[in-house]
């Protein structure tokens, strides 16, 4: 955006720090709380590539939906470009300009074509014209082989391809963070490959991502860091190979002794 | 993944963190506060200081003639009431009828299907209150055997034919509204298409139409006081009654109070009753 200054990152600030985050859910009835995420801490750095892994319940998507500022954190600091996202005086919108997310169940809008689904959130939130919004929706629809459902109507596609207009969606703003909630989770196996094929694609063009994911082929191809998250907390985290190949916590080793063939 | 309460306590940030929402809440509640107070406010300045006000509070909200005309409108009232309460669980039925005959894909049900559309077409275009003096006058002077001659049989049998074709078009856009994927599982599960209608379609789209419904409840409460057209003692008959005796319009203002008290309740029980569903049937989803 024109009337914005670039980010001003001071060597050495993240593009998102998490500190301590704590999130609960009141249970029905009860006067206890469930503890969803327990003092989780994590940093990404411009470029990285952040996989969550861990079963389901684990907090993946609670963490990511907190990230983007859908839930409210009960404790702890989320920083953005060095700003304090969790401050009750922050507008959400205002962070949500610059980060994409992507739903498992994708959540497009069924009453809207392809393309504008796409050029909805460039036209209303960051200004840009229909002829501008239009063309860098289609190239990106086109890059990502969606050109001939360009007019289509979300539910006349694929699984798949539903995804990958969810993609291009959430980039058509140029998030500078993009979060991935279980993506592939709702496709069946011959379909996963073609929306992992982009966010490879994405990775390997420096987009700043954190997934939640239960591929873990794809995470130990692609992830700068990963996270293995049980009973909401970070039990593990490295590099993909330590945390994959050899992990050190036991409950690590079964959950991959679990979700890896063989 | 119990609860810790007991080892954890907020940090200093959260506190912080917590005393800034407390205070956001206290300056909204301000601000509602505020312009509620605002609109009010106005209005009764507006009503209040205008010219022709003192006139009115005399001829329209009399203390006096609201007491003396209580009584007759009370029982006036409970003709309107009685007439509700029958009419309205048989526009239910036949409103619901009408949609599921319209829905119906028997080759026996065709002549009736097609009957269901002209009723709903024919009826809706006619005037209520046209059905009214139509069955009131009509129907005795046919001097059928058998048939109640009573103006308040046939004026209730007129709102219910009137307002039957309305809620049949309520109960079919929920019905049409159900998504195709329900009919197909279904399907799937062997059911019957009256069946899948009874047991899958019908119970979702009465759900997301009773909002509409209730809409239709509240105009059918407030119809039943055409049949005042037909010297029908009810409450606005009464009052009428009443006003043209005294030349006081009182009565007219405690009518329009009986007809809201009755109204309100019905629309926060539909949404408490809404609010349960979504909490029943939503939970979690996000």
């Amino acid at each position: 955006m024109s009337e914005q200054p670039p980010p001003v990152q001071v060597a050495g600030t993240p593009l998102l720090s998490v500190r301590n985050v704590r999130k609960t859910y009141p249970v029905h009835g009860e006067r206890a709380e469930r503890v969803v995420l327990d003092d989780v801490s994590l940093t990404v750095d411009t470029g990285d590539v952040v996989c969550l892994i861990g079963s389901s319940g684990s907090g993946k998507s609670t963490l990511l939906r907190c990230l983007d500022l859908l839930e409210q954190v009960d404790d702890g600091v989320i920083e953005f470009e060095g700003r304090e996202i969790s401050d009750p005086r922050v507008d959400p919108r205002d962070v949500r300009r610059h980060i994409g997310l992507v739903f498992q169940a994708y959540n497009l809008f069924p009453h809207l074509s392809v393309l504008d689904n796409c050029t909805l959130a460039p036209r209303k939130v960051h200004g840009l014209g229909r002829a501008e919004a239009e063309a860098r929706a289609s190239e990106l629809l086109q890059r990502f082989g969606l050109a001939e459902h360009v007019r289509k109507h979300p539910d006349r596609l694929s699984g798949g391809q539903q995804q990958r207009v969810a993609l291009v969606r959430a980039l058509c703003t140029e998030p500078k963070l993009l979060l991935l909630d279980e993506i592939t989770a709702a496709l069946d196996p011959e379909l996963v490959g073609e929306v992992l094929d982009i966010v490879r694609d994405l990775a390997d063009a420096g987009t700043t991502m954190v997934l939640a994911t239960h591929e873990m082929g794809f995470a130990r191809e692609i992830a700068s860091h990963v996270c293995f998250l049980d009973g909401g907390r970070i039990v593990e985290e490295g590099p993909p190979q330590q945390v994959l190949n050899a992990p050190v916590e036991p409950r690590t080793r079964a959950f991959l002794r679990r979700v890896l063939p063989g | 993944m119990t609860d810790d309460r007991s080892t954890w306590s907020p940090s200093e940030r959260e506190r912080a963190r917590r005393r800034t929402r407390r205070w956001q809440t206290t300056r909204r509640v301000a601000a509602a506060s505020l312009a509620t107070a605002v609109v009010v406010g106005g209005l009764a300045a507006a009503v209040l200081l205008s010219p022709g006000w003192p006139l009115v509070r005399e001829t329209f909200f009399d203390g006096f003639h609201a007491r003396e005309s209580l009584p007759a409108i009370i029982d006036g009232f409970w003709l309107n009431v009685r007439m509700f309460l029958i009419a309205e669980p048989l526009i239910l039925v036949l409103g619901l009828a009408i949609a599921l005959l319209r829905q119906a894909r028997s080759a026996w049900l065709v002549p009736l299907r097609g009957l269901a559309v002209v009723y709903t077409d024919l009826v809706r275009g006619v005037p209520t209150l046209l059905f009214v003096f139509l069955l009131v006058f009509g129907m005795p002077a046919l001097g059928l055997e058998g048939v109640p001659n009573s103006p308040f049989f046939w004026a209730t049998t007129a709102l219910v034919i009137s307002y039957s074709a309305y809620v049949a078009e309520v109960f079919r856009s929920g019905i049409e509204s159900v998504h195709p994927s329900q009919l197909a599982s279904a399907e799937a599960l062997a059911l019957s298409r009256g069946q899948t209608m009874r047991h899958v379609v019908v119970p979702q789209a009465v759900r997301r139409v009773v909002p509409p419904l209730l809409n239709d409840f509240v105009s059918l409460q407030k119809d039943t006081a055409l049949v005042s057209s037909v010297s029908l003692f009810d409450a606005l008959f009464t009052a009428r009654d009443y006003a043209n005796y005294n030349f006081n319009y009182t009565p007219y203002v405690v009518v329009a109070l009986f007809f809201v008290a009755m109204t309100v309740p019905l629309a926060r029980l539909c949404d408490w009753l809404a609010r349960r569903v979504a909490r029943r049937e939503r939970a979690g989803a996000l």
